[in-house]
């Protein structure tokens, strides 16, 4: 293993660290899809009151994938601002 | 997205600037038309055709904002309008082929600046200097810092929200365009759907939902 440059390393690492940032997707997606299912269950309960649990589902879901929203940032500017291209 | 070139000294105005006037125009040359069409209305007859859908759209926004916010706050309806039509148009500006404003950073920060700006001067004025100031130290007075914390992580996390859905779409349109080359245009139509329309509207909707959620619960 010889002539590895430094920048070709931290463009490897920093492609390793966007998809290890990804993964926090999961979590985002399962109480997402548990949400949904109450509110399904919601409505199969009280059909008259859809509009209302349709509205508070997408809010609290919007709340929830806050942490999802900030591993795609982080890996969003792993990828293409690059910040530790700075520290060589 | 730097607004000068390190190389050669010009002043670089990036796209999304440039898209963001674009929806500013286009929306006041829409309200000048509509002003325009209800100043030759009369108000006696029923209103017809183009005039009935305006109405439609405003007494929603109307009810919405009432609905959702209770009766002291119907002043709130033309801003949370003024919100609704900007960021709807400028996410579903991915349709004709320009990037949406909303995946530069800039503009979700200062939509959810002003919104930060709205909560904190609405909790002065409902609870006055010394309950806005005491609001920080509860439950216990040693949670004074999460409460900070707390309260700055607001504005981040709104436009984060939109700025992350918004730019990952414009990401993924563009890895489908470059992947699938002359095939493109039979395949990405359903893309277009998903994350132009049904992400953008949803995103527009959280984000006025959020701003409303936000302004009446710093008034408890």
């Amino acid at each position: 293993m010889e002539g590895i440059t430094s920048e070709a390393f931290i463009l490897g690492c920093s492609a390793i660290g966007a998809g290890l940032a990804a993964i926090a997707g999961i979590g985002p997606g399962i109480g997402q899809g548990y949400a949904a299912g109450k509110a399904a269950e919601g409505v199969g309960r009280q059909p008259e009151a859809q509009g209302d649990i349709i509205r508070t589902m997408i809010l609290g879901q919007a709340v929830a994938e806050t942490t999802g929203i900030y591993g795609l940032v982080i890996a969003i500017i792993l990828l293409f601002v690059r910040p530790l291209m700075g520290a060589l | 997205m730097q607004f000068i070139n390190s190389l050669t000294e010009e002043v670089v105005i990036p796209p999304t600037i440039i898209n963001s006037f674009i929806v500013v125009i286009l929306l006041s040359i829409f309200a000048i038309y509509v002003s325009s069409r209800i100043k030759k209305a009369d108000p006696n007859e029923k209103p017809s055709g183009f005039l009935n859908i305006i109405e439609i759209l405003v007494e929603g926004i109307n009810s919405f904002v009432e609905s959702t916010m209770g009766k002291k706050f119907n002043n709130f309806a033309p801003y949370i309008g003024t919100l609704a039509l900007y960021l709807g148009v400028a996410n579903l500006l991915g349709l004709v082929g320009l990037t949406p404003p909303t995946s530069d950073y800039s503009i979700p920060f200062t939509l959810a600046i002003m919104t930060f700006v709205l909560t904190q001067f609405y909790a002065i004025k409902y609870k006055g200097g010394g309950g806005y100031i005491k609001s920080f130290f509860e439950p216990i007075w040693f949670l004074f810092p999460i409460n900070i914390v707390g309260e700055l992580a607001n504005p981040v996390s709104l436009s984060f929200r939109l700025f992350g859905n918004i730019l990952s779409g414009v990401i993924i349109m563009g890895l489908v365009y470059n992947a699938l080359g002359f095939a493109a245009p039979i395949i990405t139509p359903f893309f277009h759907g998903y994350f132009d329309v049904f992400a953008g509207l949803i995103q527009t909707f959280i984000f006025i939902m959020l701003t409303m959620v936000f302004v009446s619960m710093a008034t408890e």
